[in-house]
């Protein structure tokens, strides 16, 4: 029965100590020690949203530069595109333009060789002539260097009128 | 190669306990033949008086064997406060019969019976009348270990309070790395979800509860010096927490909880289920404190029993079976330290959390 009688003594001084043990811990024990856990739960939570957050603007980031590496790219072929249809077109141009004109210089050096033939042909036509006219002189001064013959001549062609 | 010696090993161990078995079934009539050597008439060992008086309180705080401390002894009598030590009345045997020392003090005669401050009146005679008018307040063995168990606890807290200013923001380090989980574990496990938000104002009050029946289960069973007191499965120390927790309890009940209490559901139930929920109120710190006492009570009673087969059966022999399941008990008995610290706590947080809670 001893054993399940509480003994006063002890009721008061358990009491005693727990009240200033309660104090005591909660006041210089519990407080900073609840404080300073909850502090460091609410840091390492923040530092985790924090890391979460920058790994979602970093996918954000890395897919915005996918998309203009894309975009350039596009860009670039575009460009690239551009510049072969117009260097193509130059050059068709060029090409063009160096046709028409070796045509026009071939066709002036035609009509240049042409007159040239003319006034070469007009030379020699003259220059045969020329010669022509002194050979015929020269014949024609040596057959009448021989009197008779001259006189033969003259009745020949004398005959031919006749006969006409 | 590790495994072999491992092996090995408790091959070696098992053969020694065999070896050792071996030599206390040759030679049985040794510990019968020191026992019938001693001579003198053997006083009848009662394990049942060894184990209540270590159960119980006393007045001196046993260190080694006979050796004690005497511990002050404080009374309120009717006629004013008494104050000396206990070593002034202690009992004392006097060829195996106990002796009674008396000491005068300011107003009556003391001696102390079974541990018990009684009054002595002039012809030596117990006077339990007056007896009864004093009030014995001493600081008891159970109130030393109080003491040291809340020293311990001021230090430990105290120390790993600074070193989380210190280290404001780290990981914990040490002992606080050591009690920090069984802190979050009390708020986490034992507070939030019994009583939700409010959790706040209470840990304090759960902290000091869980570590105080922690460190005192523990204590008890430090079998050496300073400690194996039988602190928590006093009922006195369980009482004074469960009317702790009654106060707690009924001080922060919400209109919801008395409604509940005085104004049940069918009006027609009002007879029955008032004088019901009345008992309740007080059933519940009854439950806590009973629970308590009888399992740490029953603890030290098995382990003390179990150490006192040695003697009943006198012989030395029977030693390592003891002392096997006294192993094997203790191991059970740091579980259950640690258990129910966390039942009363988890008990306690859950009575507070239904007197608070809102009508659903």
């Amino acid at each position: 029965m001893d054993l399940v009688t509480p003994n006063l003594g002890l009721v008061v001084w358990t009491t005693l100590c727990f009240a200033i043990l309660l104090f005591l811990l909660g006041k210089f024990a519990w407080k900073p020690i609840l404080a300073a856990i909850s502090e460091r739960e609410k840091s390492i939570e923040s530092a985790l949203a924090m890391a979460e957050a920058a790994k979602e603007e970093m996918s954000r980031l890395t897919s915005e530069n996918d998309e203009l590496l894309k975009q350039t790219r596009i860009e670039r072929d575009l460009i690239l595109r551009e510049a072969k249809q117009v260097k193509d077109h130059i050059i068709a141009e060029a090409k063009e333009v160096a046709n028409v004109e070796g045509t026009r210089m071939i066709e002036r050096a035609r009509l240049e060789i042409e007159n040239q033939k003319a006034i070469a042909m007009a030379d020699v036509k003259n220059q045969v002539a020329t010669l022509s006219i002194e050979i015929a002189e020269k014949i024609l001064r040596k057959q009448f260097e021989d009197q008779r013959k001259q006189d033969q001549l003259v009745a020949d062609l004398l005959k031919e009128v006749k006969l006409k | 190669m590790d495994n072999d010696s491992i092996l090995n090993l408790k091959l070696f161990r098992f053969s020694l306990i065999c070896a050792f078995f071996l030599l206390a079934g040759a030679f049985p009539k040794l510990a019968f033949s020191q026992e019938s050597t001693s001579g003198s008439p053997e006083k009848k060992f009662d394990p049942k008086d060894v184990i209540l008086e270590h159960i119980g309180d006393s007045h001196s705080w046993p260190v080694v064997g006979k050796i004690t401390l005497p511990l002050p002894v404080i009374l309120f009598t009717d006629k004013g406060l008494e104050l000396f030590s206990s070593a002034k009345i202690k009992e004392e045997e006097v060829n195996g019969e106990p002796q009674r020392k008396t000491y005068q003090g300011a107003h009556y005669t003391y001696t102390a019976e079974k541990d018990k401050i009684k009054v002595v009146d002039s012809s030596g005679n117990i006077d339990e009348a007056a007896s009864k008018k004093v009030w014995d307040f001493s600081i008891t063995r159970n109130v030393v270990s109080m003491f040291l168990a809340i020293a311990i606890l001021l230090v430990v807290f105290l120390n790993i309070a600074s070193s989380y200013k210190e280290r404001e923001g780290k990981a914990p380090k040490g002992l606080q790395s050591f009690l920090e989980p069984l802190i979050v574990f009390v708020r986490d496990d034992i507070a939030i979800p019994n009583m939700g938000i409010k959790y706040v104002r209470f840990m304090p009050l759960l902290l000091t509860i869980f570590f105080f029946i922690l460190i005192n289960n523990l204590l008890g069973m430090v079998t050496i010096f300073p400690g194996g007191y039988n602190l928590t499965g006093n009922i006195a120390v369980t009482a004074t927490l469960s009317v702790i927790i009654l106060f707690v309890v009924n001080l922060n009940g919400n209109k919801h909880y008395w409604k509940h209490i005085f104004m049940p559901d069918p009006w027609w139930l009002f007879p029955i289920m008032i004088p019901v929920e009345i008992v309740s109120i007080f059933s519940k710190p009854i439950a806590l404190m009973i629970r308590l006492f009888a399992n740490i009570t029953a603890g030290h009673i098995v382990i003390l029993s179990l150490i006192s087969l040695i003697f009943i059966f006198k012989t030395l022999w029977v030693s390592p079976v003891s002392i096997v399941f006294v192993v094997f008990m203790d191991a059970i008995e740091l579980l259950v330290a640690f258990l129910q610290a966390y039942i009363f706590t988890l008990l306690s947080s859950l009575f507070i959390g239904m007197a608070m809670e809102e009508h659903h």
